[in-house]
């Protein structure tokens, strides 16, 4: 890695060493959990142990006379309090052209609770052990309820309902694409592939769990909230404007370091809520932070299908059609973005990077007493890939043809982008092709057979597993997303603030929490600007210092956030032509501007960057009627597509047959994230984008009890994260082609490893037991699982 | 009870329950927050620290059990400031990408310095065997391991 010297230029495709490392690396980051304030008391909540019962009664009268304790809150004091439900960020339309269903989610259960985790009651205190002690002595009647869990059972007849008004758990059955046209393929199909899959329900737990500070100042009505939040501009709207009723301007909402996201702090929730009320009720700031046992039972999770899908292909192993049905686990309440991810983020995505011209896919929606689901890393998108990349595999190994070679027949061309799916979107670029030659080649695939055998030798089983594929990202054109039921816009703003110096101050409403913008977008006004690297700041996370912002997530602080910083940038050197001409006495159309100097073309006359800065807010002579003074531009962007990243993964594993046990050998991945602006953290994001794929694909399993409802898998010693010495070092390279509609030509890189790698992992572990007649396994692939294939698979054989 | 103890080199003298963890100690009662508590099972390692120059999870120990020793922190492996000052191994992780929102960082680097004064010559499957008990979920650990290997070799070359 260079080392590039922070007064110097550092534009668009260097890799500086990170801004924000020095403060991480000292132990002087500042996390929601280290915040003090005068007079901070300690929250505790009271959760339900039971997945499904009828709330009777809550006494808290011993608990409120205990030491130390300030205050117990229940749902009916928020009821009491008109505090409002929690809501959710976007509205789907079933097949019969109904709305989803959708019920109350209060802050405090009410009447019932609906998982295990589901808040009861919130006790505040001097300190967080005396609130944790009066928590205990809080006495909730419960009228226990039977609990459904999974998706299948919750839609079976006579299932208890999550919801009384919505018998049958449907909250909403939804549809995309044509479905005649994908009947009429599948009739003259030559071969139909099919999987039946499950999409392993997962716990996105990034390292900081999530917490909560909040203050009120009654003499002004003032609220802030610090929160572990990727939107804190979002919080304040959905928390201020629909929930506790503070207007805007009386709210301030900060996340100052969040340590990882990954979807789990892109929403809104309870906690929030509940602690920035309870502080106005108390009089003094109220902290609360999670566990992570709390975290498990709390936080969002993600994924969650049972899938039904078909490929029909024609005698060549042409792709004709996909047909698809998915039942989605919602959980027991609607997260913020949750019924958009298994629909609008996931059918739209299942042409893959094929030319399949019929598709047609049905959702079921579903109510279930678990943890709400919602957006992790990927959101629909890797469960989109995961249903077309095994289908192909399974395709391709039931007509004989190459796995590599399947793809390659039915790839969109290159030549052939912009490309419109029959599912909604346009490709604007692309060329899947060129990534999986560029993979193939990086990984030796021509060596693979000699080293199958080498293993073979060792009793070992070899796979080789390929992923091609592609994402819809950066969050995105208002238009689309408003015409698919979003509530809200997803455009996002920049300012440029330049100071009198010519040191700028960049305000902008995406949120950084490992993805490196201090870095990457210093990087932009670096060049655009030509001001040195090192005398470019990046504000986000603060309400009261951004103008507003959608936050991140989906991939969107660059193709979005980053294109509002290209045209703010813009903005300022127009203004900055002005004044040059001004001072430079020429035609502001005569004036241009190159690496920070503003020249007039043919002379020598120039002013540099820095001169007309201080000239900007020393407007001595200025022709005041045509030219403000100041230097400070804003922008908000609102695209006009998605972005498409995509690429080519290739994974080489190893199975004993033994033990199951997996290893994963070798992972190579080629991608096109569009223009890269700093390849060290692009290629940061990929690893950490496949570790996670990696972890759902072969250790990571979120696991629910089907009687009970009580969470198996609620800590780290059940759920399994992929640790140091259980994932390998991977071979990352880019193969870009740009973004047509961005202004600096960016996809977005934030999670295609995530969206690549599920996929690629599970084909390499059943190419490497297709000998046995295996065809598919589900996810997480664990040893267990794997020996128990395998025993079965050479009983049918003894049978034979 | 009062106990004392060198923290960073300093000594320190605090009176607290005895049922007080290390890590609430630091944290909350003296305000260096760097240590990061990220589970409630000892699992994470976000909290490790050193105690006499080993590296222990510090959401493990009583805050009692430390006195009349010796702990060091994140906060206290810098020798100046800036870049400059930094421990090479801290310079490691910084110069190799070897973190992304930081939160695992300290104790990464904490593990790692014991690590590699265990390791003259550590080999990449060593790093990872070692960094076990550390979770990372930003990094894919590539990075992390590539800032362990070189930060042991500066540690060792100035040593």
């Amino acid at each position: 890695m260079s080392q590039i010297v922070g007064s110097q230029i550092v534009g668009i495709g260097a890799s500086p060493l990170r801004k924000e490392d020095l403060r991480f690396v000292s132990g002087r980051g500042h996390y929601v959990a280290d915040i003090k304030r005068p007079g901070m008391t300690a929250g505790v909540f009271l959760r339900s142990p039971h997945a499904h019962a009828r709330l009777k009664s809550i006494d808290s009268a011993v608990a409120q006379a205990m030491p130390g304790v300030l205050a117990v809150f229940t749902g009916a004091d928020l009821k009491a309090a008109n505090v409002g439900g929690l809501p959710c960020g976007w509205g789907i339309t079933g097949k019969d052209g109904k709305p989803m269903k959708e019920p109350p989610h209060p802050p405090l259960a009410q009447e019932k609770v609906r998982h295990v985790g589901d808040a009861v009651a919130f006790v505040v205190a001097e300190t967080a052990e005396q609130a944790r002690s009066a928590a205990e002595a809080i006495v909730v009647d419960y009228d226990m309820l039977p609990a459904v869990s999974g998706v299948l059972e919750a839609l079976r007849p006579g299932a208890p309902a999550v919801f009384d008004e919505i018998p049958g758990n449907l909250c909403c059955d939804w549809e995309l694409g044509d479905a005649a046209a994908t009947e009429q393929a599948f009739a003259k199909a030559a071969h139909v592939a099919h999987v039946s899959l499950v999409n392993n329900r997962l716990i996105g737990n990034p390292m900081e769990p999530r917490a909560a500070v909040a203050e009120h100042e009654p003499t002004t009505g003032q609220y802030t909230l610090w929160t572990t939040s990727q939107f804190p501009h979002v919080v304040r709207l959905l928390m201020g404007n629909m929930v506790l009723g503070i207007p805007q301007h009386k709210l301030r909402v900060v996340a100052p370091d969040v340590g990882g996201g990954f979807g789990v702090k892109q929403f809104h929730y309870a906690e929030e809520a509940v602690v920035t009320w309870a502080a106005a009720k108390v009089g003094r700031p109220v902290k609360w932070v999670c566990e992570r046992s709390e975290g498990f039972i709390s936080d969002a999770h993600g994924r969650d299908h049972v899938t039904e899908a078909e490929l029909a292909l024609d005698e060549k192993g042409k792709f004709l059609a996909i047909r698809v049905k998915t039942l989605a686990n919602m959980g027991g309440y609607l997260s913020t973005f949750g019924p958009n991810i298994p629909t609008n983020l996931y059918a739209p995505l299942l042409s893959g990077v094929y030319t399949i011209p019929a598709i047609y896919c049905e959702v079921k929606v579903v109510f279930t007493n678990t943890v709400p689901v919602d957006a992790y890393r990927g959101a629909g998108r890797p469960e989109a890939t995961f249903v077309v990349e095994r289908l192909v595999d399974i395709a391709a190994m039931e007509m004989g043809i190459d796995k590599a070679d399947i793809r390659r027949r039915n790839m969109i061309p290159k030549e052939a982008y912009p490309y419109q799916t029959p599912v909604i979107v346009q490709y604007d670029s692309g060329d899947p092709a060129g990534c999986l030659a560029g993979a193939v080649e990086a990984a030796d695939v021509a060596g693979f057979a000699a080293r199958k055998q080498a293993s073979l030798a060792k009793g070992k089983l070899r796979g080789l597993g390929f992923s091609t594929y592609i994402e819809a990202c950066g969050l995105a054109p208002s238009r689309i997303a408003g015409r698919l039921g979003a509530r809200g816009g997803l455009y996002e703003s920049a300012t440029v603030r330049v100071h009198p110096t010519g040191h700028v101050t960049v305000l902008i409403g995406t949120h950084n929490h490992g993805q490196g913008h201090e870095t990457t977008f210093a990087q932009i006004v670096s060049e655009k600007l030509g001001v040195p690297f090192a005398n470019v700041d990046i504000v986000f996370g603060d309400t009261d210092k951004v103008q507003f912002g959608m936050g991140t997530y989906g991939s969107r602080s660059l193709a979005v956030g980053g294109s509002a910083l290209a045209r703010a940038s813009d903005k300022v050197i127009t203004k900055g032509k002005k004044i040059a001409a001004h001072l430079l006495e020429a035609d502001e159309q005569d004036v241009d501007f190159s690496a920070g100097v503003f020249s007039i073309a043919g002379t020598d006359r120039k002013k540099t960057f820095e001169e007309v800065a201080l000239a900007a807010y020393v407007p001595h002579d200025y022709p005041l009627e045509i030219l403000e003074p100041g230097l400070e531009e804003q922008a908000y962007y609102d695209p006009v597509n998605f972005t498409y990243p995509g690429g080519a993964h290739i994974a080489e594993v190893e199975i004993d047959p033994e033990t199951g046990v997996v290893t994963l050998l070798n992972y190579t991945a080629v991608d096109d994230v569009g223009t890269v602006i700093n390849p060290m953290i692009v290629e940061g994001q990929l690893h950490g984008g496949i570790a996670q794929g990696i972890g759902q694909a072969l250790f990571e399993n979120c696991v629910y009890d089907d009687d009970t409802g009580q969470l198996l898998s609620g800590s780290f010693m059940d759920y399994c994260m992929p640790r140091a010495d259980t994932v390998p070092s991977m071979k990352i390279s880019t193969h870009s082609t740009i973004c047509t509609h961005t202004p600096l030509g960016s996809k977005g890189c934030g999670e295609v490893g995530t969206i690549g790698s599920p996929a690629a992992v599970t084909n390499a572990v059943v190419d490497a037991l297709a000998h046995l007649g295996i065809t598919h396994i589900d996810m997480p692939a664990s040893p267990n699982r794997i020996w128990r294939l395998i025993q079965n698979a050479m009983l049918g054989r003894a049978a034979e | 009870m009062k106990i004392s103890f060198k923290l960073n080199g300093k000594p320190v003298e605090v009176d607290i329950e005895p049922s007080l963890l290390l890590s609430e100690l630091l944290r909350d009662k003296l305000d260096l927050t760097g240590t990061h508590v990220g589970c409630d099972t000892s699992q994470c390692g976000a909290c490790v620290i050193h105690l006499d120059d080993e590296s222990v999870k510090s959401c493990t120990i009583l805050a009692v059990s430390v006195d009349g020793r010796s702990v060091t922190t994140v906060e206290g492996l810098a020798s100046g400031e800036g870049v400059d000052g930094l421990h090479p191994m801290q310079r490691a992780f910084h110069e190799n990408h070897g973190l992304q929102c930081g939160f695992c960082t300290p104790g990464m680097l904490m593990s790692a310095i014991d690590f590699a004064k265990r390791h003259p010559k550590p080999t990449e499957q060593e790093v990872r065997q070692w960094l076990e008990g550390n979770i990372c979920r930003c990094t894919g650990y590539q990075n992390i391991v590539r800032s362990v290997l070189a930060g042991a070799a500066a540690m060792h070359a100035a040593s």
